[in-house]
């Protein structure tokens, strides 16, 4: 090879490596990005059962149930609509009723949301920011609700 | 004394307007005095920054609560330790510290300086001071901590909970030193770039300042990590949680930036690319600064969310990355690229390095960022998780994890792949044989986890044959290659330790999702589980009373091969009144090199308790790793050529054969 096939090899060789890398990425958004949705946005939004999606919203009063073991069920809600959702496992320490979560997992074929990992706010005075523009969005934020 | 400290605030502020101006129009001009300026500009800035943290952090020690930031995030019954760690505990405290760190590292320049040409140290104490005047007028405009109140309450609302651990006192002043240490970078490079010339003391001074900035970023990173993981309860050693990703951007930068430099150093090769680099990976370390400061992201790490501290941040941002990347495009043309060198070489493994390193942060930047961009434009919520870097970034990991014990055998200019591998068999039959026993003779272990643990003693074995082959062992008389070993330079341990530890953090984090095993039950007083071999009972729990909470305390007993209790863990939920917030304080026993984990859930109303259990094998590598990787950055810095104050035969004929410029 003389030395301009050898770097045109390189740069072809680099660009090659950085077009790949580019596909990857935009493929993995489209397949591995996971959608956020308020319980009201699934009347309208088609989400099959199985698709990964993140739920949030706040938890219903006097939903809570606890089931066998660390299986727990509650509601969660936009006051509008509301979803049951399913979870094995710790619940965070600021899971509260009426407090704002998000949590994360799949419709089952029973239209029941089986959620792998829920969120609750880090600190209590904020409420996660999805939840809260999600009720802005629906007009039933208060700004109480933040203290 | 806190007016004492506000007031030096402003002064520090002034002055960074002073570093920025002066000694630049110094340069320009070529006048001595007006570029003598600098040094002591710079000095006592750092001195009145300093003065004013220690204000802050006595008014914090002392509750005092007529400082609203003191107000909002201490409490008197908190133990001393996290009154002072408080004091950088939110947002406004956090800044103070931030430019503290950078006014420190200025102050370094300036004392240390002395060998610099003096137009070039003129230039980059401008540049660090325009750093630090955008900071110090963030501060003193939108996030003032020495703001008083008046009536002054009489008690504070607590610092939050999860925040008071000994982590703090650690995790925010290391990543700090890391973050800011770039700056050095970044100001050397545009000062380079406002010359219009890379002097050969500009790639003397890169080289160990991102060292310096890699060693405690490695810290500061692993330090959170570990954090993260014994703190929250979740028993997870990484989210890729957009915050965390703000650390992991600068560092990955970082590390390209370092093997650069190296061809930099040596080879005077690279030096546009190495300059770029530097640019990028500080402003990837204020990028990091504005994702995490700014409120655009929820997490524990965002303390408040107000716009205008967005935006303001947003400016600096744009003023900084926008300005040095303009001032880039517009010289880089003058400057004088370096040699050229054959694709199969140490040059050449570098720059692969460096184009999968590259590659690897922008996957991580559009994984973190197309999130932000796509609500911004169409309002759409998505959350990029473990799914999108499992796919995009660990590919990416892989090659270059098994090509990084090929990079220190080749020779520079023209190396040899084949005589690499030859030195590289016995290292490659180690991890074969890792490999097959992982796949065949451990229980459960998938195709991934065999390759990942052959892998990790790739790493790990690779870096030693490094070491080996250069003290020769095996073709000279034991006593030549321990006189060889002992002699070979300090970088070539600091390399060695660097892979190796990278090697050690690999087999942790494989160990740990191949073979960590997971319960979640609801247990009673008296019962007992078993997790991978090891039986625990559960003792009861325990209510008991600290300065600033209540906790009830689970204790459970690690039971020996012959049925009687051999350790203790107990892991607590703890109340604070004040934040009326309850924390989950995990119980961790340490075996070996591996965990057993117990964070505690509610009570149910039949006096069972839900417990999480986990059995983490090998897990302390992870972290292990990290400090293995900052020792092997602490070696290079000890390098005979990089030692502040070591006697360089460059340097005396440097001063011998001009001595006419010296003032």
């Amino acid at each position: 090879m003389t030395r301009k096939q050898k770097r045109l090899s390189v740069i072809v060789g680099g660009l090659a490596f950085l077009g790949a890398a580019t596909g990857l990425t935009f493929y993995a958004l489209g397949q591995k990005a996971s959608y956020f949705y308020m319980p009201a946005d699934l009347t309208t939004a088609s989400v099959q059962p199985g698709q990964r999606i993140r739920l949030g919203g706040l938890v219903e009063k006097g939903t809570i149930q606890r089931g066998q073991g660390a299986t727990v069920a509650f509601s969660v809600t936009d006051t509008h609509k509301s979803v049951k959702v399913t979870y094995t496992g710790i619940l965070p320490d600021l899971f509260r009723e009426e407090q704002g979560v998000i949590t994360e997992g799949t419709f089952g074929p029973d239209g029941v949301f089986v959620a792998d990992s829920v969120l609750a706010k880090h600190d209590e005075r904020y409420m996660p920011k999805e939840v809260a523009d999600g009720l802005k969005a629906k007009g039933v934020w208060q700004e109480s609700k933040s203290e | 004394m806190v007016e004492t400290g506000h007031f030096a605030l402003v002064l520090a502020f002034a002055l960074s307007l002073v570093q920025t101006i002066v000694p630049l129009f110094g340069a320009r001009l070529n006048n001595q005095r007006l570029m003598a300026v600098g040094g002591p500009v710079t000095i006592t800035g750092f001195a009145l920054t300093a003065l004013s943290f220690v204000a802050l952090a006595s008014a914090y020690a002392n509750s005092d609560f007529s400082v609203a930031s003191v107000w909002e995030n201490s409490h008197s019954l908190q133990p001393m330790i996290y009154k002072i760690t408080g004091t950088w505990g939110n947002h406004e405290g956090s800044m103070l510290l931030w430019v503290l760190i950078l006014t420190f590292f200025g102050a370094l320049v300036a004392a240390f300086g002395s060998n610099l040409p003096a137009t070039l140290r003129a230039n980059v104490l401008a540049v660090q001071g325009a750093i630090g005047a955008a900071f110090f007028l963030f501060i003193l405009a939108t996030s003032n901590p020495f703001i008083r109140l008046n009536p002054a309450p009489i008690e504070g609302r607590d610092l939050n909970p999860v925040l008071q651990d000994l982590g703090l006192a650690i995790h925010p002043p290391l990543l700090y030193l890391g973050y800011v240490g770039f700056s050095i970078c970044f100001s050397f490079s545009v000062a380079a770039l406002i010359e219009g010339r890379i002097d050969a003391s500009w790639a003397r001074w890169v080289r160990p300042w991102t060292l310096v900035a890699w060693m405690f970023l490695t810290g500061g990173i692993a330090m959170g990590s570990y954090w993260a993981y014994y703190e929250l309860g979740w028993g997870g050693f990484w989210f890729w949680d957009p915050v965390e990703n703000a650390s992991f951007m600068p560092w990955l930068a970082g590390t390209a930036l370092l093997h650069s430099a190296i061809v930099m150093e040596k080879r005077s090769a690279l030096k546009i690319w190495t300059l770029l680099l530097a640019i990028l990976t500080f402003s990837l370390s204020l990028l990091g600064t504005f994702l995490v400061r700014s409120g655009v992201l929820t997490s524990v790490h965002a303390f408040a969310t107000d716009p205008t501290r967005g935006v303001f941040i947003l400016c600096i941002l744009t003023l900084f990355i926008g300005g040095s990347l303009a001032l880039f495009a517009m010289r880089a043309s003058r400057l004088t690229a370096g040699g050229l060198f054959h694709p199969i070489s140490r040059e050449g493994a570098l720059v692969l390095n460096n184009l999968f390193l590259t590659t690897a942060t922008a996957t991580v930047l559009v994984g973190t960022l197309y999130p932000l961009a796509l609500e911004a434009l169409t309002g759409d919520k998505i959350s990029v998780g473990a799914p999108f870097f499992d796919l995009t970034f660990g590919p990416l990991m892989l090659p270059l994890l098994a090509l990084v014990p090929f990079g220190p055998l080749l020779a520079w200019k023209r190396g040899d792949v084949f005589a690499a591998s030859q030195r590289l068999m016995a290292a490659f039959a180690v991890a074969l044989a890792a490999m097959l026993v992982t796949g065949l003779f451990i229980d459960g272990a998938s195709v991934f986890a065999a390759l990942g643990i052959g892998l990790a003693v790739w790493l790990v074995v690779g870096a030693l044959t490094d070491l080996a082959v250069k003290s020769g062992v095996g073709s000279v008389a034991p006593a030549v290659m321990f006189r060889r070993f002992a002699g070979l330079p300090r970088s070539v341990f600091g390399t060695a330790l660097a892979h190796l530890g990278l090697g050690l953090t690999l087999l942790g984090i494989v160990a740990t999702l191949s073979f960590g095993t997971e319960k979640i039950l609801s247990m009673r007083a008296g019962e007992t589980v078993e997790l991978s071999g090891h039986t625990l009972r559960f003792v009861g729990l325990y209510p008991a009373q600290g300065p600033n909470y209540s906790e009830d305390r689970g204790r459970f007993e690690l039971i020996g091969v012959s049925g009687s209790p051999v350790g203790e863990i107990s892991s607590a939920k703890r109340f604070y009144p004040v934040r009326q917030t309850t924390t989950t304080e995990s119980g961790i026993k340490t075996l070996g090199l591996s965990q057993l984990y117990i964070s505690l859930g509610d009570e149910a109303k039949d006096g069972s308790v839900v417990v999480r259990l986990w059995w983490k094998p090998l897990v302390t590598l992870i972290w292990g790793g990290g400090l293995v990787m900052m020792a092997g950055a602490a070696m290079s810095l000890m390098d005979r050529r990089l030692r502040v104050g070591a006697p360089s035969r460059r340097r005396k004929q440097a001063s011998a054969a001009a001595p006419a410029v010296l003032p």
